[in-house]
């Protein structure tokens, strides 16, 4: 292989494990979508949280890293559940705007309330794997991006076994696809909704852990949820193999620029790139590839 | 002789009056007469206080005519107001424009800027306009820091101070009538604004954008100005920031600070101009009340101490913006609303 194409399988490696991140970030706001017609603008703060809480258990209480992990998802679904009964219940039929509003005053709430408790610190995780990378014909990862992989597709698997034969599986997408229908079916949508909390806010602790790993941790760790806005647009708000879809190819695009675009142009460019694609995305085709298309003229 | 015990509204120039009543222009009247002779006898911190106020209503004003009147959201207020105080930072200090001219450019190159992103975000709505919005504060939020040769990047910049006829305004109750003028004139125009055919389109898109549409309202036209004219205010209000701070930081015009004005707008109540002034001056002084209830508890608990900060005022933010969305939608205006109707009916209240 010559050293330009070994060059870009490199690029594309670790872009496929950055994308790997924003697809487990895009998966828990997408099931919110789907299911409530909610975009979540908290969730980020739920992935630092989630992230503060797993180190905070590791570090200052000597737990295991299986059984902080298992204590932080355990957290992270009892905040999903009450979010969703005492924030978003109270909104149900109201317009989108005020929804859409509710949870950004959730998200600042969040975000100080973990800043008075956590402080303002970097944190370094005590990272369970391995430090030296493995190669792979002749392409370097670490042991945590090849994680972070490894994890992600489970949590996909587990999700498609899940929606596909499981009852509650059925009811949330019955739900999805028409409320009224799936209530005149017998089904509590409320439990429902607060499923689909739950469940969304068990991804985000996942994302949230999964990053604690690959950056430091800090209050800034919210701001990687908006990172992964280009992804869900990408994929369409609604569909989930859309959001796993579009956060691979963001990242691998955003490593690509980063790649070879950097040192030309100077730096800064890869952080704004996915937010190009996604100006461009929502310019040439604003539903995504897989999202539920409403058409109207303007 | 006729006896009337209420206003009678006889057409609909008479619903739409600036000034509904005699007795609102008295009392608007005598309230500027306190707001313009309050540096004889005010507190500076008062003063610094309401200088902060003015700026926040001007840009609550910008945000509530696209998301109270015309239904827009927008996340991206922030960086309009840091285009403003940029452009006003920019031809003040390195090319010596007076002030004037400089708030001038400020609106209008934020308005320029807000023409180009209203044009890509005719197509969205909800959701997706939420998202689109947000990304354009977040790469303005880039280009500030990377940018530096212009903007100064993390250095941040200074602003050169206002002179008026040779003589400088260097300090807050000096700047406060220069605040104040501009305020009043901004309310008197968004308020003639939204009773006239524009506002009434404004509301119509809000509404309901099809109806609105069959009934002859040129959506795109009107989106897109809906778009200009907040970005128009929004760099005015910046304007007006970087003459009183003297320095400007990428930092000042973070997502936070849009989510301030929302904050502002939702308190106030969406869609009133009285709304956006209370808004805006009540999230000024939540701080202040905050610090006020932080120094009684110390007295009580000795314990807490020391623990107050400035991440109590932005939880109170997001606290008071569920709140009210969840138990007042109508914001502080319609807690007035209710107020006064509530006297105006004495003693037959209900």
């Amino acid at each position: 292989m010559t050293s330009g194409f070994l060059y870009f399988m490199q690029l594309f490696a670790s872009g496929i494990a950055v994308g790997c991140l924003y697809a487990l970030i895009a998966l828990g706001f997408v099931l919110i979508i789907k299911a409530t017609d909610i975009l979540n603008f908290a969730h980020g703060e739920i992935i630092m949280i989630s992230a503060m809480i797993c180190y905070f258990l590791m570090a200052k209480y000597q737990f295991s890293f299986l059984t902080a992990v298992l204590i932080t998802i355990v957290i992270a679904a009892l905040m999903g559940v009450l979010t969703e009964r005492l924030v978003l219940r109270p909104m149900l039929g109201e317009p989108i705007f005020a929804v859409v509003m509710i949870t950004i005053g959730l998200s600042i709430f969040l975000r100080s309330l973990a800043g008075i408790t956590f402080g303002h610190d970097n944190y370094v995780f005590p990272s369970p794997f391995p430090k030296e990378p493995i190669h792979l014909a002749g392409i370097t990862l670490s042991m945590t991006q090849i994680w972070v992989m490894v994890s992600t597709a489970l949590l996909v698997i587990i999700f498609f076994i899940f929606f596909k034969y499981s009852r509650m599986g059925l009811a949330m997408r019955g739900t999805a696809d028409d409320q009224e229908t799936a209530l005149l079916m017998g089904i509590s949508t409320k439990r429902v909704f607060a499923m689909v909390w739950g469940i969304a806010f068990v991804t985000a602790a996942i994302a949230g852990i999964s990053l604690a790993n690959v950056m430091v941790v800090n209050i800034g760790l919210t701001f990687t949820a908006i990172s992964a806005f280009p992804a869900i647009i990408l994929g369409g708000l609604e569909s989930i193999p859309g959001a796993i879809i579009g956060g691979l190819v963001i990242g691998v695009i955003e490593n690509l620029v980063g790649g070879y675009l950097d040192q030309a142009i100077g730096g800064g460019v890869k952080d704004v790139t996915p937010f190009v694609v996604l100006f461009l995305i929502l310019m040439i085709k604003p539903y995504g590839l897989f999202g539920k298309e409403e058409i109207e003229r303007v | 002789m006729v006896i009337r015990s209420k206003t009678f509204r006889e057409s609909y120039y008479e619903d739409i009056k600036l000034f509904q009543t005699v007795w609102i222009r008295v009392w608007i009247f005598l309230f500027l007469i306190l707001l313009a002779t309050l540096p004889l006898w005010g507190n500076p911190y008062v003063i610094y206080l309401i200088n902060l106020s003015c700026i926040a209503v001007v840009a609550a004003l910008g945000l509530n005519l696209l998301i109270g009147y015309t239904g827009q959201i927008s996340l991206a207020h922030a960086a309009f107001i840091a285009i403003g105080a940029y452009t006003t930072a920019i031809l003040s200090s390195k090319v010596g424009l007076p002030f004037w001219a400089c708030l001038f450019a400020s609106g209008g190159v934020a308005a320029a800027i807000g023409f180009g992103l209203g044009i890509p975000c005719l197509r969205l709505k909800g959701l997706y306009l939420a998202m689109a919005t947000m990304s354009f504060g977040v790469v303005l939020e880039n280009v500030l820091i990377t940018w530096d040769k212009l903007t100064g990047g993390v250095r941040g910049i200074n602003v050169a101070k206002i002179s008026l006829f040779g003589y400088p305004l260097d300090s807050d109750s000096k700047i406060y009538y220069f605040l104040l003028v501009i305020t009043v004139l901004v309310i008197l125009g968004i308020k003639n604004l939204v009773r006239t055919r524009v506002g009434r389109a404004f509301i119509a898109i809000r509404d309901r954008d099809i109806a609105a549409e069959v009934m002859g309202v040129n959506i795109t036209a009107y989106k897109v100005m809906a778009f200009t004219i907040s970005s128009f205010v929004a760099g005015i209000a910046g304007g007006m920031y970087g003459y009183t701070m003297g320095y400007i930081h990428p930092e000042h015009f973070t997502l936070l600070l849009s989510i301030q004005y929302l904050a502002m707008i939702i308190v106030g109540g969406l869609g009133t101009i009285l709304g956006s002034i209370f808004g805006a001056v009540f999230i000024i002084l939540v701080p202040e009340l905050i610090k006020g209830i932080a120094r009684f508890s110390e007295l009580l608990i000795p314990a807490l101490k020391g623990k107050y900060n400035e991440e109590w005022n932005i939880a109170a933010f997001g606290l008071l913006i569920m709140i009210f969305l969840i138990f007042e939608a109508g914001g502080l205006h319609g807690i007035w609303g209710r107020i006064k109707t509530s006297f105006k009916n004495w003693p037959y209240t209900y």
